[in-house]
């Protein structure tokens, strides 16, 4: 499909009905000059730097393993020649399914050499969602991490029509698998090189014939609503996107990145491989999962961009540790924080601290905000931004307090993740920021917000009537999400389209910002909000996060088994209580929450009821928790409710569990109990 | 650059399924108590060998027979490796059988708690370390290649038990069941040929258990390491052992796979003890 021409800025074609569009206050960066795609690029770095500069490093053997540009290209050929035996080629579709790894982006620049394309698959994905993505794309060979996810594609290997072979790049405890279709990563190298001595010159065509406008990626959209949709991104798409970012936030070969959210999510690929191979600077990938804080540490990254889960939870481990300090400790955190936030304020504004404020911004600095930006591996951190969804503004307010310069940015993965954020001297915490350049936002019908610029995507994958609900003809990318532009011509994002209630006395309102008033609290892991339509008031259902409730459970002598069980705690429910009446306090009457429940479990993207990136599915929930909500706008003090729980090995259970409704009415917040922003009691 | 191990934690080069730990006929006596009373049994290479029985039945006695702490007063304790070579245990040195590669782990947790787990765990290499004082104290030539040669596969077992993440922190400060996983960790570090694990899984919740199941699993599907393991807890025991010998006051039962054994009627009674007739 075609995109008519935003870059210039024109006001040339207009969508009716839109008022008014804003437009970035920077130039468009002028184009690359000679328009290469990602393999081409790579090409271009190995010969510039060879063996002086590192492309990636992964941290094994307890030590940090480089890789220089001329060995990661010799890599990715390699591999590209082993693919083209396996007979990959233009047009084709690969996937991957492992956690961030070396190998995770040479497939990704192999398959793109080839002129294929790469998708995917989160990492915990299980069962029906691996189908669904394979079978859709037409997946004839998949890239697996190690024995893990081979076992789950050996267990979907018959339903999965079009696969063929599976690569894994983890040898440890496949060693007695013997399948023809299964395949080592080395092996594929080791073969390619072979097909190299046949075919010297084929890959240099190939490459050389790749073209900007060719699909490079294909992006699972989050699919809160239904399946995940598969978006095509070509290799133009996602350099412009690169480069309008990397206009407003300069980063250069030096930038210090470490890779740990799935490269399945866009805002990885972009600053992965959008950004890190036009800027050219080291990947850094973490040893293990549970690796990642100490291995962040270590690296002290210059550019970070994560969704409000990873925000979310340093706010927490921050006021957990202050709430475990000692009085001095806490009461200089408090004076410094106070001034923190004071210079954030002016700061945010583009302003300065003032001659008088310098000096205790100082000893502020230093006494406390730097000891805990280095605890949280923040010390050297430039350029950070949160995406993907909904930050609370108190999170925001923390971090910035801290003299952590986090932005907010919005976009979808249609657009290759972004196409408005913060600049600089010009955060505001309740807006996502003004359009980067090269884009253009608008308000359509119904609030809905439009984004235009050559970041839009090339369509859904085999979906042509989806492409045209989300395209219209004039290039507008309709989002879906429901919005305004304040007085500063900032863009406001209230929530999905679908997702905006109306209170009883009219009152629009958005669920997530409710819930992100509640999920400020370090007790609070998930919460759900119901109202709107024939509802008469708001109601909640949260889940308590385990490991702040179990600790505060341990301070009070309070003995639990199960996570049920702590949820149902009376104490328990009178600690959320405290915490539901202070996001009350910042709310309108209207739309205060009158009843909750904490629920017996966790929302688990393994039964759908959230999504791998952490947005809650309200379908799925209202359908199989219909009865609780019911009974949370009924009378009664509990609701009993059938959980069956489904083991490992496939069998079932069912229990009954009654759950405690607590009511705001009769709440009475305890007296002098006043709690900062940072503490964790 | 495979991400294959490159060292094999096995040290037996004996083909699997081919005797490799023959305690015959051993008795130990303290005093007049008699602990072990002609023990007899043989633990193939490649098996989980799992000794079971109730409380003071002699299981640790026997597996400290094998280690050398005790010295049985009759019978013998032979070690086969590759090429016929036969090592007599009895009468040798603790220091010497750990060195013809036989580990073990303790019932209470023996590891050095002020120091890091991967000092803990480079100490397991120690008896292949060789190289005079001076040179270790200058750190250079030699020296340093081992040390790095070590360490390569130090990381390797970390890797293996995945404890990267507690890599440098104290052991004291650890889970318990972290603790017992390092202190496995410490006795692959020797490439053994036999690991003797006594109680791995004592006092650890279900959790815990299935963790540390799974990994005694692994050191001997995938490693090819030869267990033999004490442990009480008899869904576990029997889940994972090849055979299981019974020792019932420091007489040997039977042995046999996990299905026989329990159903031998004299297993049954050495447990519920003897049914009034």
């Amino acid at each position: 499909m075609s995109i008519s021409n935003p870059a210039e800025g024109s006001p040339a074609t207009t969508t009716t009905d839109v008022e008014e569009i804003v437009r970035p206050r920077e130039a468009a960066p002028d184009p690359i000059p000679d328009d290469m795609t990602f393999p081409q690029l790579l090409r271009e770095l190995a010969q510039r730097h060879g063996d002086t500069r590192n492309a990636l490093q992964e941290k094994r053997y307890g030590i940090w393993q480089p890789i220089t540009w001329a060995g990661y290209h010799q890599r990715v050929r390699d591999f590209a020649h082993g693919l083209a035996d396996l007979g990959v080629g233009a047009g084709d579709v690969v996937a991957v399914l492992g956690d961030n790894r070396p190998e995770w982006l040479i497939s990704e620049l192999a398959v793109q050499s080839l002129g294929a394309a790469i998708v995917g698959i989160y990492p915990t994905s299980v069962g029906e969602e691996i189908v669904h993505i394979l079978d859709y794309a037409q997946v004839r060979i998949v890239v697996a991490e190690d024995q893990e996810q081979v076992d789950k594609l050996l267990r979907l290997y018959d339903q999965l029509e079009t696969l063929e072979t599976i690569i894994f790049y983890d040898p440890r405890g496949l060693e007695s698998y013997e399948r023809d279709h299964l395949l080592e990563f080395t092996d594929i190298e080791a073969k390619g090189r072979e097909y190299e001595a046949e075919h010297p010159d084929r890959l240099d065509e190939q490459v050389a014939a790749g073209r900007t406008d060719d699909v490079a990626v294909i992006c699972t959209t989050s699919g809160t609503t239904a399946r995940p949709k598969l978006a095509m991104l070509s290799h133009a798409n996602l350099l412009s996107m690169g480069r309008s970012l990397m206009s407003i936030d300069p980063i250069d070969h030096r930038s210090r990145y470490v890779s740990f959210l799935p490269f399945a999510w866009i805002g990885e690929q972009m600053l992965t491989v959008a950004c890190g191979l036009q800027a050219g600077f080291t990947v850094s990938f973490p040893e293990e999962a549970n690796t990642v804080r100490a291995d962040m540490r270590e690296i002290g990254p210059d550019v970070m961009f994560s969704p409000p889960r990873i925000w979310e939870d340093m706010v927490s481990s921050v006021q957990v540790r202050v709430g475990e300090a000692g009085w001095l400790k806490r009461a200089g955190f408090a004076w410094g924080f106070r001034i923190g936030e004071r210079v954030a304020d002016r700061r945010v504004r583009g302003e300065s601290p003032g001659p008088l404020g310098r000096i205790p911004a100082l000893i502020a600095e230093h006494g406390a905000m730097r000891p805990v930006r280095e605890q949280l591996g923040l010390t050297r951190v430039t350029h950070c931004y949160t995406g993907g969804a909904p930050l609370g503004p108190d999170v925001f307010r923390f971090f910035h307090a801290i003299g952590v310069n986090l932005k907010q940015i919005y976009g979808q993965t249609e657009i290759c993740g972004i196409a408005v954020a913060h600049r600089d001297d010009d955060v505001k915490f309740n807006t996502v920021g003004t359009p980067i350049p090269a884009t253009e936002a608008t308000i359509g019908e119904n609030g809905e917000i439009l984004l235009r610029s050559p970041a839009v995507f090339q369509g859904y994958f085999r979906n042509e009537e989806a492409t045209r609900e989300a395209v219209d003809d004039d290039g507008w990318l309709h989002t879906g999400d429901a919005g305004y532009l304040d007085e500063d011509k900032h863009l406001v994002i209230i929530d999905r389209a679908k997702d905006v209630l109306e209170a009883v006395d009219g009152t629009r309102f958005s669920p997530a910002f409710i819930e992100n008033k509640v999920k400020f609290s370090p007790y609070v892991e998930e919460a759900v909000v119901f109202g709107g339509e024939d509802r008469p008031s708001i109601t909640a259902m949260v889940t308590i996060d385990m490991a702040t409730v179990g600790a505060w459970a341990e301070r009070e002598h309070l003995s639990y088994t199960t996570y049920t069980d702590l949820a149902q705690k009376p104490a328990v429910y009178e600690l959320i209580s405290e915490e539901v009446h202070r996001a009350n306090q910042d709310l309108p009457e209207s739309i205060r929450i009158r009843r909750f429940l904490l629920l017996h479990k966790q929302l688990d993207p393994d039964d759908e009821e959230i999504t791998r990136t952490r947005k809650v599915r309200r379908g799925v929930i209202n359908e199989r928790y219909g009865e609780l909500i019911e009974a949370l706008y009924g009378e009664a003090d509990t609701v009993t409710v059938t959980s069956t729980i489904t083991y490992q090995d496939g069998s079932t259970a069912e229990r009954q569990i009654e759950l405690a409704i607590r009511s705001m009415e009769d709440f009475t917040p305890a007296p002098q109990r006043r709690r900062f922003a940072w503490s964790g009691r | 650059m495979s991400r294959a191990y490159r060292h094999n934690l096995n040290g037996s080069d004996l083909p699997p399924g081919s005797q490799q730990l023959e305690i015959d006929d051993v008795a130990l006596r303290f005093g007049g108590v008699r602990a072990l009373k002609g023990v007899s049994l043989d633990v193939r290479q490649g098996e989980i060998h799992a000794i079971i029985g109730p409380n003071g039945a002699g299981k640790t006695s026997l597996l400290n027979c094998i280690s050398g702490v005790y010295r049985p007063q009759e019978g013998a304790i032979r070690l086969h490796g590759g090429d016929g070579q036969v090592r007599e245990l009895t009468g040798a040195k603790p220091h010497r059988i750990a060195r013809w590669g036989i580990a073990r782990s303790f019932q209470n947790i023996e590891l050095f708690k002020h120091i890091s787990v991967l000092d803990n765990l480079m100490l397991g290499r120690h008896v292949h370390m060789r190289h005079s004082v001076f040179r270790s104290a200058l750190f250079f030539g030699p020296a340093r290649a081992q040390e790095i040669a070590h360490r390569e596969l130090v990381e390797e077992v970390i890797d293996f038990l995945e404890i990267q993440a507690v890599r440098h922190a104290h052991v004291g400060a650890l889970p318990y069941g972290v603790q017992k996983r390092v202190e496995v960790g410490r006795a692959l570090c020797l490439q053994p040929g036999v690991l003797l694990l006594d109680e791995p899984m004592a006092g650890m919740n279900t959790e815990e258990k299935e963790d540390m199941a799974r990994f005694v699993l692994d050191v001997n599907d995938l490693a090819g390491v030869t267990v033999v393991l004490i442990e009480h807890d008899m869904e576990v025991v029997m889940d994972i052992s090849d055979r299981v010998s019974v020792l019932d006051f420091g007489s040997k039962i039977t042995t046999g796979v996990p299905d026989i054994v329990r159903a031998d009627d004299r297993v049954i009674e050495a447990y519920l003890g003897e049914e009034v007739a």
